[in-house]
Parts: C-alpha cells; structure tokens; sequence
C-alpha cells in the first residue's frame, strides 16, 4: 500500500470518529470502564498472587520427635520427608540449635542462669519447606502418621484461603470484564454502522470509482481502532497516576497487616498491564468494526 | 467495445426490467438511450456497471465478459468507465478539487500524479478557478461539470451519463452536452441516458431506444421517438 493511500485512509478513519463523536465518546467511555476495571483487577489480582507467593516462601511445617529418639530414627525420618512430592526444602535443627536460637530471641543476658543446662533438648526439629502452600494439610496428615513424630506444627498462615480468594477475584473480574467486553463491541458497532450510514452516498461514490474493498472499508476499521486505543490509554494513564497513592492510602489505613501487605511496584505491574490493555482496547475496536463492516457494508 | 447478447434482468417481483436486450456499441461512439420511467434505462447502466447481474444473456465490455468478473476484480474493471448522475453526487464537505481527487485517492494513484491530472481535467470542463469552491457554491451545470471531470480523471475508455441533464435548465443542459461532446471527441465512448428530447434531436447521435424494457428501435443518427 502507498503511503498516501494509507495516510488518506487513517485521516478518514480519525474523521469518522470526529464526525460521529456522541457516539465516539460513548463507545470510548465504555472501553475506558472495561479497561479500568480490567486494569483494577490485574493490580489486585497481580499484587494478590505477589503477597502469596511472598508468604508462600515464609510458611513452613515443623515437627517433633518422641523423646529419647536416636539420631538414625530422626534421621530415617528425614529421608522420608524428603521423598515427599510437596516437600521443597527440609532443615534439621538439632536441640542445641534450637536453644541457641531462643536464648538469643528471648532471653539475652538472662540465658546465663541457665547454664549448660538445655531445657529443650527434645526440641530437635526439621523445618519443612513446601513446593506449593495448597499441599500443606495433605503433607500434615502424613507426617501425623509417621512413627516417632510427636508433634506437628503448622502455619498459622491461611495459604488456602488466599488461594481460593485469589481465584474468587479472578472469576468475579473475568465475569464482569467479559460483560464489559460485550457492551463495548456492543457501542462500537453501533458506532461504525452510524459511520456508514452516514457515509452511505461516499461509499457508494467510492465504489462506483472502483476502490477496492480495502480502501472502502479501512477507515471504519480504523476508527473502531482509534476508539479502541484512546479508550483504553485514558483508564491505563488514570491507573498509572493513582496507583501509588492507592497504595500508599491502603498501607496508611491498614498498618496493622503491613507484613502480609506487600506491593509491586507500579513499573512491574505496567510491563504487562500496558501492553495487554492497549492490544485489549484497539482489539475490541478492531473486533467491533470489522465484524459491523462485514455485516453492513457489501462492498 | 460494449455489446450486449439477449440481455434479461428480472427482480422478484413484477416484470423484467430488461427483456432480451441485444445491443453492439462500438469504441469511440456517442449514443443516447432514451425511454420513458422504468423503461429499463438505469437497470442497463447498473448491468454495465456490474452493480447488477443479468439473469439472462451475456454483457461483454472491452473484451471482457462481466459474468466471468469475480467479485474482487470488479473495482478494477469498474475503473475502466467513468459514471455521471443526475444529482452529481459530489461529496459536499469537500471543495471541488478534492472531490475530483478523490476519484483518484481511492485507487491508490500517487499524490504527485494527482496534482497534475486534477488541475488538467478542471481545464478541461472550465473549472480551474473555481478549484476550491465547495459543492453548494456553484451553479447546478458546475457541479455537473465537477462529476463530469470525476468521472473523467481516471482517464475511463468509456462515460456512462445517467440523466446528466435532468436536474438543468436549457442553457447548462447545452453546456454539459457539448462537454461530453468534446469528451466523445477526444475518443472516450459515450452511453448517455436522457429524456431531453430537444437535444437528443438536435445532436444526431445514434439513438436507442427502450420501452418497458425491450429494446424497440437503434437508430445510427435518430430523433428521440418515445410517445408514452
């Protein structure tokens, strides 16, 4: 194609949306509230599965042995935890580490009094660390059942929760954006099909002349695509100047949580965000024109 | 150049539009096709142009048979014939320049070849000064002369004038058929609808002649003999 011919095509493609602009502006508000939503979701959902994953690193099963437990026996038990599929990494902490480490926790200087003596020497422990936090409760039943082992601490942390709310969010805001999808295609036909009843005469000129399908059509292809990537650029560049203080407010308001709150930053969460919310937008414009100029135009 | 073998179109409903049409127009010929309404006149530009397709017979132009055009070819074969209307259809947010462009813009033709043919054509139909004036500035014979030049900056081998007079009065009804006149002239092939009757006398041109679709007379240098 000729670039005169494609410069011609993208002015009369920018001049249909100027032409039509109520309905323009419609169809862009529509695709700006999918994209923000949509933009919404991904923060949440993005920043949801971060703090997971952070917690996921941080959660770990520890258990205790039967008194007077030789080293062979802990050490059997070891091999098995190992070979377990939800098992990622597993720490032996003997009862002199385990001391150590509570003296200097919890006691400081007051841990002189105690001596030689280790009150916990049947404390000894593995430290077991999981490939995924969902398998915590199948991995829990087993070591209840494993010989030798008194006592089995989980985490406090709720990885199934977070992982079944993580789901949550992500059907509720794939539901709505699907919703949101068909408005938008809705609007944007609409707009198009104005376009070219409103161009019905120069379509027709056009034809006679003996343009081709191409050139006849492109234009209102490109004016779906024109609304598409403002329409989608205006909720992103909102999303972009906001997050940070979003974030900030939330941080403020709930200072409590600010262990498990953990963010990304606006930058990381744009490397995909911007790319997949401008190709979203200009592909419900080109969806949208494309299949109405199918429908309405016969070239 | 144009020629037409038992020609029939017919719609769902009522009669044919075009019954058996048999015709032979030669390149370089100026012919008028008269009738009364729905004598079948506008359906046979239609059929030449390929906006229609027969239901019977064959439509041959410059060699090529239209049944054989596959839909994608079609704008280039519709490049070879120039169209004028009655009501111009000019696009009235575009000055006359750009209205004859755009003739040339949408078949890709490269903008410096533009800026040379547009002004040229605008010579040729008495333009020139007027080249930026909008549709609704000029007189109805000017903005027939606009369509006229439109149809004609492509360089088409043949017009097809559909009632290029019917909306002007004597004197740019005069203008305008001494313009395609000089266009015939100058070797394009000429098909002109027309119900003007003083000039269809006047120009001795082959005239054919349409009733109810049927072809009744072709006459090489003949008189408009239509009686309701």
């Amino acid at each position: 194609m000729r670039i005169s011919t494609l410069l011609y095509t993208l002015k009369q493609g920018l001049k249909n949306v100027i032409r039509n602009k109520v309905f323009s502006l419609a169809s862009m508000a529509t695709i700006a509230a999918c994209i923000f939503l949509f933009g919404l979701f991904y923060c949440v959902v993005a920043n949801f599965r971060y703090m997971v994953k952070e917690a996921e690193a941080g959660v770990s099963v520890t258990v205790f042995f039967d008194e007077g437990i030789s080293d062979e026996q802990i050490e059997e038990i070891g091999n098995l935890i190992k070979k377990r599929v939800e098992v990622d990494k597993v720490n032996y902490i003997s009862a002199d580490e385990a001391w150590n480490e509570f003296k200097e926790e919890y006691l400081g200087e007051y841990a002189d009094g105690f001596e030689n003596d280790n009150p916990l020497k049947d404390s000894a422990s593995y430290e077991i660390y999981l490939k995924d936090v969902s398998m915590q409760s199948a991995l829990v039943t087993y070591l209840e059942s494993v010989d030798g082992i008194r006592q089995v601490n989980k985490s406090e942390f709720t990885a199934d929760a977070l992982s079944s709310l993580n789901s949550l969010v992500g059907y509720i805001s794939g539901g709505v954006i699907l919703i949101l999808l068909a408005v938008a295609l809705f609007l944007i036909s609409n707009t198009v099909a104005l376009g070219i009843s409103v161009r019905k005469e120069e379509i027709g000129i056009m034809k006679l002349i003996g343009a081709t399908d191409f050139i006849v059509r492109s234009p209102f292809i490109i004016e779906g695509m024109v609304i598409g990537l403002i329409g989608s650029a205006i909720p992103l560049l909102g999303i972009y100047l906001g997050y940070d203080k979003l974030i900030n407010y939330i941080v403020e308001k709930f200072n409590i949580l600010s262990t498990i709150l953990k963010f990304l930053s606006v930058d990381i969460v744009f490397e995909t965000l911007l790319p997949v919310g401008l190709i979203m937008g200009i592909g419900i414009g080109f969806v949208g024109s494309f299949w109405t100029v199918r429908r309405h135009l016969k070239v | 150049m144009i020629i037409l073998e038992n020609v029939s179109k017919s719609y769902s409903t009522g009669a044919p539009a075009i019954n058996g049409a048999s015709l032979h127009i030669k390149k370089g010929e100026f012919v008028f096709v008269v009738g009364n309404s729905g004598s079948g006149k506008s359906t046979l530009i239609k059929l030449l142009l390929k906006e229609l397709n027969p239901t019977e017979g064959k439509i041959t132009v410059n060699g090529t048979e239209l049944s054989r055009i596959k839909r994608r070819k079609v704008p280039k074969f519709r490049r070879q014939m120039g169209v004028v209307f009655q009501d111009f259809r000019l696009l009235r947010d575009r000055n006359v320049y750009e209205n004859v462009a755009f003739a040339q813009r949408v078949i890709q033709t490269p903008t410096r070849v533009i800026r040379k043919s547009v002004p040229a054509i605008l010579s040729l139909v008495g333009l020139a000064e007027k080249y930026k004036a909008k549709p609704k500035q000029l007189s109805g014979g000017e903005q027939q002369r606009v369509a006229i030049a439109r149809a004609l900056v492509n360089n088409p081998s043949i017009l097809l004038a559909d009632e290029p007079t019917g909306n002007l009065d004597p004197k740019n009804s005069w203008e305008i058929m001494k313009l395609l006149e000089e266009v015939n002239k100058r070797g394009t092939t000429v098909l002109v609808v027309t119900h003007n009757r003083e000039i269809v006398n006047a120009m001795q041109k082959r005239v054919i002649t349409m009733k109810k679709g049927i072809i009744i007379s072709d006459e090489e240098k003949g008189g408009y003999i239509y009686e309701n």
